[in-house]
């Protein structure tokens, strides 16, 4: 009897607290629904560092528009959580997005089209045209404002690229003969690993080889992962992998840590942030590491893909939307916002003048060696190929996390695994009920 | 009914047990009728059960007869809607072979976790329970000790042992010329995801079995020991049989954790290429609802695989029940 009375007794405080958590929760909502005479407050669900530290600045210098940030899960996670709220019509007025999550948020019917609210601002002369062309999905609605961008770069180990007399490729077909170089050099040693859990990292690959794994032809969309461009990326990786010129295991485990800070790998394809993650995965070899554009397919070209980034969006749940979408223009624009974030949160800005700022003067501490590192970035940046995504970039992303994995850990042949991905993501898309051409 | 009648009696001073009765009747009607008392008591765990329990379970139902429309491009508002699926769902789900392939791999691992998990336990019960033992409290917390790590703590912890090049014991192998295994990929992969669960649950079954152990009479063993019964016999012909409904209970409930392995594949999935995304039933249903945002399949899939637990679990006790009473009757 005793014990169930405990049960009974803790269940109903566990419910009670759970009750007055949901009660608090609606209660920060009312805010946005006041009338718009008084000072009004928007709602903002964000986890990039240093977010608050910007957003103060605007809450300084607008006291009748309040911003309050709520800390939230990063990625993926926040878009399932958006979208749950936005069914519920609760949804925040402002929230963080990843670039290829725009196309899920819309297609929920979760963002607002903002483009009448900047209309006459130049907001679209402040980025780069590819960023640019992510936000609008190339119709002439405005979804999001870019915040940061991940251009992809290649970051090696200058002292043991001296070591083994290795060049720094300037061509894929270079990268490659580099790997094999080094094996032969060093038996214990890898270039770098291809890793089958980061499906971001093959995107941005294959973005800069020229793929467009989501396009619309009139009323349908159109997949196009298993194509001639990203056909060409998988099996260049692939290749690597089975005559083992590579590692096959994944990145960001213990075991890569390791690797990186051991020197087991002495290179790695990464986005401008990298800094940041080397710095907490191989943190003894500060001052070792020095940063180059990425490969090229084709020799003297300045194409790149991205990795990561984020956007600022403002939700159809929001009884302020212009106010928003001013805000959502001044935090991605204005320099001193964009010099808090640089400073307090490491972000790459996406906005084209912020890229040669002076917050960005300084390289980052990791690679305090090479003072001209966001030279190089920016230089970098200019070549971002757009990217274009869909609505089912989710499902694309975890096939590809599965079929890759496999292939990788058999070192068999990439083109069936990508083939794979391409036919999970358009029996998704038609599963769902949208038309897919092709 | 005749154990709550005696427990008020006998709590009551013993010269006024006859008239006890009379009296509670009279101050149950005072409150609203003797008939309305208890099922005051009961209506807060009927409400909470129902807002909790039975609500939730209900929606997920609903939801996975449901299902979402798109329209055309599926951008902007009235882009899709909800609509009735009828059995589509399920459908989907049988037929889907990556569902069937997880359930095949959950069997494996449930082949080697609950024989191991349950064998370890008894033995480990009956070890404890066995006469002139030192250090007999120490022993049982250690072993029950791993039961109170979080089982994403515990998966974390071991998948740093697994991974080659910062786990000790390869450290160790290849000191000693040894080959290292690879713990993450093929078959070893299963015995390294039963490790953790057998490490985790092991110490609980056993302290339910050695519990049971404690509660058989001495005499029992006395009467063995005079017919001449060694120790081990005492064991295989006394206390095994003895403990058999603990032995039961515990398998049950080892059988339904099984069915619902989630966090140690989860969290190891990070750290290697040949965990899929969708490696046991309930990760599909994770994947399906929280990475490929369809709620209505993962509620169909969510729903199937409780309809198989409850059926495999309650079968296996009709199954266990008729056994003894076969052996009551006999």
């Amino acid at each position: 009897m005793n014990h169930r009375a405990v049960a009974v007794c803790t269940a109903a405080l566990v419910s009670a607290v759970a009750l007055t958590g949901c009660g608090g929760d609606s209660g920060g909502n009312g805010g946005s629904s006041s009338d718009a005479s008084g000072p009004i407050t928007l709602e903002y669900w964000a986890w990039a560092p240093g977010l608050e530290q910007a957003v103060a600045l605007w809450n300084e210098a607008n006291p009748d528009v309040r911003v309050v940030v709520k800390n939230q899960a990063g990625g993926d996670d926040l878009v399932t959580r958006v979208v749950t709220a936005a069914q519920a019509g609760e949804a925040p007025d402002l929230v963080q997005a990843e670039y290829q999550a725009l196309p899920t948020l819309i297609s929920n019917d979760v963002l607002a089209d903002i483009s009448d609210h900047l209309e006459g601002t130049g907001t679209a002369e402040e980025f780069s045209e590819g960023l640019w062309q992510q936000v609008t999905l190339g119709t002439d609605a405005l979804y999001a404002i870019p915040q940061d961008s991940g251009p992809l770069m290649f970051y090696y180990r200058h002292d043991l690229f001296e070591e083994y007399g290795l060049e720094v490729p300037t061509t894929w077909d270079e990268f490659a003969d580099t790997a094999r170089a080094l094996r032969d050099a060093a038996p214990d040693r890898y270039l770098t690993t291809f890793s089958a859990q980061d499906a971001g990292l093959f995107a941005g690959l294959s973005q800069q080889a020229g793929a467009q794994w989501w396009t619309t032809e009139g009323e349908s969309w159109r997949v196009a992962i298993d194509d001639e461009p990203t056909r060409r990326v998988a099996e260049f990786w692939g290749g690597l992998v089975a005559e083992d010129a590579i590692h096959n295991e994944p990145m960001y485990t213990p075991a890569w840590n390791q690797a990186l800070n051991t020197g087991e790998q002495i290179a790695w394809v990464s986005a401008v942030w990298a800094p940041g993650v080397l710095a907490s995965s191989a943190e003894d070899t500060a001052g070792q590491w020095a940063v180059a554009p990425l490969p090229q397919w084709e020799a003297g070209g300045n194409a790149t893909g991205s990795w990561g980034g984020s956007t600022t969006a403002v939700t159809n749940d929001s009884d302020h939307a212009e106010a928003a979408a001013k805000f959502a223009a001044w935090i991605n624009t204005d320099p001193e916002a964009l010099a808090t974030m640089v400073r307090e949160g490491g972000i790459y800005p996406a906005a084209t003048a912020a890229q040669t700022g002076d917050a960005l003067a300084e390289p980052p501490a990791f690679f305090a060696d090479q003072p001209d590192f966001y030279e190089i970035a920016a230089g970098v940046a200019e070549g971002t190929a757009p990217a274009a995504w869909g609505p089912n970039v989710n499902v694309a992303y975890s096939t590809f996390n599965d079929a890759f994995g496999s292939a990788a850990s058999a070192r068999s042949d990439f083109g069936a695994a990508l083939a794979e991905v391409q036919n999970a993501t358009v029996a998704d898309l038609e599963r769902q009920g949208f038309r897919v051409a092709g | 009914m005749n154990t709550p009648v005696k427990t008020p009696d006998s709590s009551a001073a013993g010269a006024s047990a006859p008239t006890a009765p009379r009296t509670r009747r009279v101050r149950g009607a005072r409150v609203g009728g003797p008939r309305s008392a208890p099922y005051a008591f009961l209506l807060p765990a009927v409400l909470l059960f129902v807002a909790f329990f039975a609500l939730p379970i209900g929606y997920a139902v609903w939801l996975s007869f449901r299902k979402v429309e798109v329209q055309g491009l599926g951008l902007g508002s009235g882009g899709r809607r909800e609509v009735w699926a009828g059995l589509s769902n399920y459908a989907g789900a049988l037929t889907d072979p990556e569902l069937l392939a997880g359930a095949l791999r959950v069997l494996g691992y449930g082949m080697i976790v609950v024989p191991t998990m349950l064998g370890l336990a008894l033995l480990f019960a009956l070890m404890l329970d066995a006469d002139r033992v030192a250090g007999r409290r120490f022993a049982r917390l250690t072993i029950f000790l791993p039961y109170a790590v979080p089982g994403v703590i515990a998966a974390l912890l071991w998948g740093f042992l697994y991974l080659p090049s910062v786990s000790p014991l390869h450290f160790a192998l290849d000191r000693l010329g040894l080959p290292q295994p690879d713990l993450l990929g093929g078959g070893a992969l299963f015995i390294a995801l039963s490790n953790i669960a057998v490490w985790g649950g092991t110490g609980f079954n056993m302290i339910v079995i050695y519990t049971a152990l404690r509660a058989i009479p001495p005499e029992i063993y006395e009467a063995a020991r005079l017919d001449g019964c060694s120790q081990r016999q005492i064991a295989w012909r006394i206390k095994i049989p003895m403990v058999a409904p603990s032995l039961v209970l515990t398998f049950f409930f080892s059988v339904i954790a099984t069915l619902q392995v989630f966090n140690e594949p989860t969290t190891l999935r990070p750290l290697t290429n040949n965990l899929s995304t969708t490696w046991s039933p309930l990760m599909k249903v994770y994947q399906d609802a929280f990475v490929r945002g369809n709620i209505h399949s993962a509620a169909a899939t969510a729903v199937i695989i409780a309809l198989v637990t409850l059926v495999l679990s309650f079968g296996f006790l009709r199954l266990a029940n008729s056994r003894t009473r076969q052996e009551e009757s006999r």
